[in-house]
């Protein structure tokens, strides 16, 4: 909550105010648009654009996929998009906006909690379910809507994300759908922990548990992917898997890793994948939140390049990528700069999305406001089902 | 229970001077909302533990809302009472317990989506206070002091880069003595204008000798602290069902005496540590993370005249739970990750610095220790300049202030 009792100046409250949240988000998408036509050769889309894109690609409903990179932890412009931040994020930059469409103002009106805030990403409604409790989201997912409208097996669907606290994430409570129609989720973590009976010095870097608070590690509960399944549906020994994990440096890099055996094993049409590296900023250190930032840059073009290499998803599959919100302003005096996303600022609330693959165009920049909630009706149209209680609505340029 | 229904004696909990502060407004309190009251509360129910400028801030805000006639009153928090409370709050503890009916009702005002309209409310009525009790300014202008990159040889990102279009940029400074040199500007500082909890030193590792004048937070000194923070965590977090906000709330319960802190005599200091320690996230595991919340939250609470924050190297990054589980082993260091932390914990102390009162008078000074290279900011000192003239800290100072 923002203190009125902290000191403020009239920058602070420019910042805070311009005139409204509003005008604020308004004025940082247009930004973020001017950043990318200098830097990244992108130009500004018309949104009297010819409808039904993905169709006139030829591919056929059933054949489309779609897979969803979300980041809990957002990262600010300056880090970022803005001149002085565009060098850590330097293959979004030079090979993934290029070929995408990127929306610059997506605003979330909800609650700037993680878990929270990808459940309502993931049902296209503003969930208020409990941050921190091991709780389903109250509507229906997108993976609900998509296996039973489409008729899809368990096997079609996956979440893979880095926090235990995520556990809940597949699949809603709601009475029409729920249990048996949601996603299966993998908590590579939990899988790596569980490999090697609880730790282990060789894995200690990836087993970080930050999740909004440095000190969080949820116990679990839920539809987790159990280790023995490693090995029968990832075509994985654990020897293997350890193999490999002490290859890598971070949590993320071990859900990549898993995603890539996930998309040649089980080819899901419907793939979300969370990271969290950049959340590491909650415990203050910038150098790590920055690390965090090339990190997860790098390995979101590496999933670009899978679905690009592998032959079941070439040339069928479009691409989602979107932080979940921002960060706090500096100048905010209310928060305290990156480190955190408490003030609910514009700032915080206003964040950015880029598709691309089938059926996008290429090099184009919209900054009208787009709503986070409408991810989900997007999905349903490109995939062929009706997010009915969905809040959003999809977004034109997209569907 | 409501506003309206308060009695003196419900305050009995309270310390001495915070009890009689709030008794001798308790018609006052009675008229405001319950979305504002606990707020206040949550002030001044530390009132005893708090520095001079606090307690002079809060002391004329209960003032200027006791001086407002009933429409005045009435206009002045009106954003505040649009806003509407579930019965859970209404039945909340909140005189006895107001910080945890403030996370409450944080949590109320995200989950109801009234969070814009209670920021809105709270910048206006700010803004109000700020126009009809305008901030003393300071006796002497201020000046902060940052000193970073202890430990490091090389680099190769250029430094500063957020402070440069503020200030001048040096890159033949003199290092010889350098923070002595500083200390002593401090010090002296602190001599010619003496007065409580005015002049800080805030070392992210093992403080270097100081004059008795200077009020001294040291990551080094609070290790026991810290230690007996991290034993107090280590079972409730392993511990079914504990998360961010249980865990939260048992920090925000604990008392100076619970992690050592009572011994050191001034109750105040005492429970400004316990408070950096206990609800800055991450000052308890990375040492500049430390030094750059303390200096934040002793510039914003204490308004200080002068700060000197010197950041240290951290430990290397590890899993959170083995970093905070450490024993007395020693921990590796990450010195160039700690200069770039440091170096944007500079601009921070900046920032906060310029918060503050008499800003436009303010000075402000950051040295790459150990080398030649600095910025000086303030009044007469050109922005986004560089200079190669051979120089020392001394002069930069002279020239800053």
């Amino acid at each position: 909550m923002t203190s009125y009792h902290s000191p403020r100046t009239k920058k602070d409250r420019d910042a805070e105010m311009i005139s409204n949240p509003r005008e604020f988000s308004r004025q940082l998408g247009w930004s973020r648009r001017e950043f990318l036509r200098s830097a990244a050769g992108v130009t500004l889309g018309s949104s009297f654009l010819p409808s039904s894109l993905l169709a006139r690609t030829g591919i056929p409903t059933g054949k489309r996929k779609v897979v969803v990179i979300t980041f809990g932890g957002g990262a600010r412009d300056q880090e970022t998009f803005a001149p002085e931040g565009q060098e850590n994020i330097p293959h979004l930059m030079r090979e993934l906006i290029p070929q995408s469409t990127f929306f610059t103002q997506v605003v979330n009106r909800g609650i700037l909690g993680h878990y929270v805030a990808t459940a309502s990403l993931a049902t296209g409604v503003y969930e208020t379910v409990n941050n921190f409790a091991s709780l389903p989201p109250e509507h229906p997912t997108v993976f609900e809507y998509f296996r039973k409208d489409l008729k899809r097996p368990a096997s079609d669907a996956w979440v893979v994300a880095p926090s235990n606290g995520f556990n809940r994430i597949g699949e809603s409570n709601h009475r029409s759908y729920g249990p048996g129609l949601g996603a299966r989720v993998i908590l590579p973590k939990h899988l790596l922990s569980a490999a090697t009976s609880g730790g282990g010095a060789d894995f200690e870097h990836l087993l970080r548990d930050n999740y909004e608070t440095p000190f969080y590690t949820p116990q679990l509960g839920g539809n987790e992917f159990e280790l023995q399944q490693l090995g029968m549906m990832l075509k994985l020994s654990v020897d293997d898997f350890k193999s490999h994990a002490r290859t890598l440096s971070s949590p993320d890099e071990l859900s990549v890793y898993i995603v890539r055996q996930l998309m040649r094993q089980m080819a899901p049409s419907l793939l979300w994948i969370t990271m969290h590296d950049i959340d590491i900023a909650h415990a203050g250190a910038y150098s790590l939140y920055i690390d965090g930032i090339r990190r997860t840059d790098r390995l979101c073009t590496e999933v670009w390049k899978t679905i690009q290499s592998e032959p079941e998803y070439a040339g069928k599959t479009t691409l989602f990528i979107l932080p979940d919100f921002g960060r706090d302003s500096d100048d905010d005096s209310g928060g305290n700069g990156f480190q955190h996303h408490r003030t609910g600022d514009a700032l915080s609330r206003t964040t950015w999305m880029m598709a691309l693959g089938a059926g996008v165009r290429e090099g184009v920049v919209f900054d009208r406001p787009t709503d986070s909630t409408d991810l989900v009706p997007t999905l349903g149209s490109i995939l062929g089902f009706s997010a009915s209680l969905a809040q959003g609505k999809p977004i034109p340029e997209l569907s | 229970m409501l506003p309206p229904d308060l009695k003196p004696e419900q305050f009995n909990g309270y310390s001495l001077e915070a009890r009689k502060l709030v008794t001798n407004y308790i018609s006052t309190l009675q008229r405001l909302p319950l979305s504002f009251l606990p707020s206040l509360l949550r002030e001044a129910i530390d009132y005893d533990f708090k520095f001079p400028a606090e307690r002079r801030a809060l002391e004329k805000e209960l003032a200027n809302l006791n001086s407002l006639s009933p429409e005045q009153l009435k206009d002045w928090i009106q954003g505040f009472s649009q806003i509407r409370l579930s019965p859970q709050l209404e039945r909340f503890d909140w005189v006895n317990l107001p910080a945890q009916f403030v996370e409450q009702l944080s949590s109320h005002l995200w989950t109801t989506h009234q969070l814009d309209a209670f920021r809105i409310a709270a910048t206006a009525y700010a803004d109000r206070l700020h126009a009809a009790v305008p901030a003393e300014p300071p006796p002497i202008p201020r000046l902060g002091i940052t000193v970073i990159g202890q430990g490091v040889s090389a680099h190769d990102d250029p430094l500063f880069r957020k402070l440069r279009p503020h200030g001048a940029h040096f890159t033949k400074v003199n290092p010889e003595n350098g923070l002595e040199v500083l200390l002593n500007a401090v010090a002296a500082r602190a001599k010619s204008h003496p007065a409580p909890y005015a002049h800080w030193y805030i070392d992210g590792g093992l403080e270097a000798p100081y004059a008795p004048t200077l009020t001294c937070v040291s990551y080094h000194a609070l290790e026991p602290a810290r230690a007996a923070l991290s034993s107090k965590m280590r079972p409730e977090i392993n511990r079914p069902g504990m998360g961010p906000e249980a865990l939260r709330t048992l920090l925000a319960q604990m008392r100076p005496a619970d992690l050592g802190l009572a011994k050191s005599g001034d109750p105040v200091m005492a429970r400004f540590q316990l408070k950096v320690l206990t609800e800055g996230s991450g000052t308890q595991i990375f040492s500049t993370t430390f030094a750059q919340w303390t200096a934040r939250e002793a510039l914003r609470r204490a308004q200080p005249l002068t700060v000197l924050v010197r950041f240290a190297p951290r430990q290397r990054q590890k899993p959170m739970n083995e970093m905070l589980a450490a024993g007395h082993e020693v921990a590796e260091l990450d010195p160039l990750g700690s200069l770039v932390d440091a170096d944007m914990g500079a601009y921070y102390n900046w920032l906060n610095q310029q918060r503050l009162p008499g800003a436009d008078h303010s000075s402000f000074l950051v040295w790459f220790e150990g080398h030649n290279e600095a910025i000086a900011i303030g009044p007469s000192v050109p922005r986004g300049t560089e200079s190669t003239a051979a120089t020392d800290l001394q002069q930069l100072l002279t020239w800053a202030t």
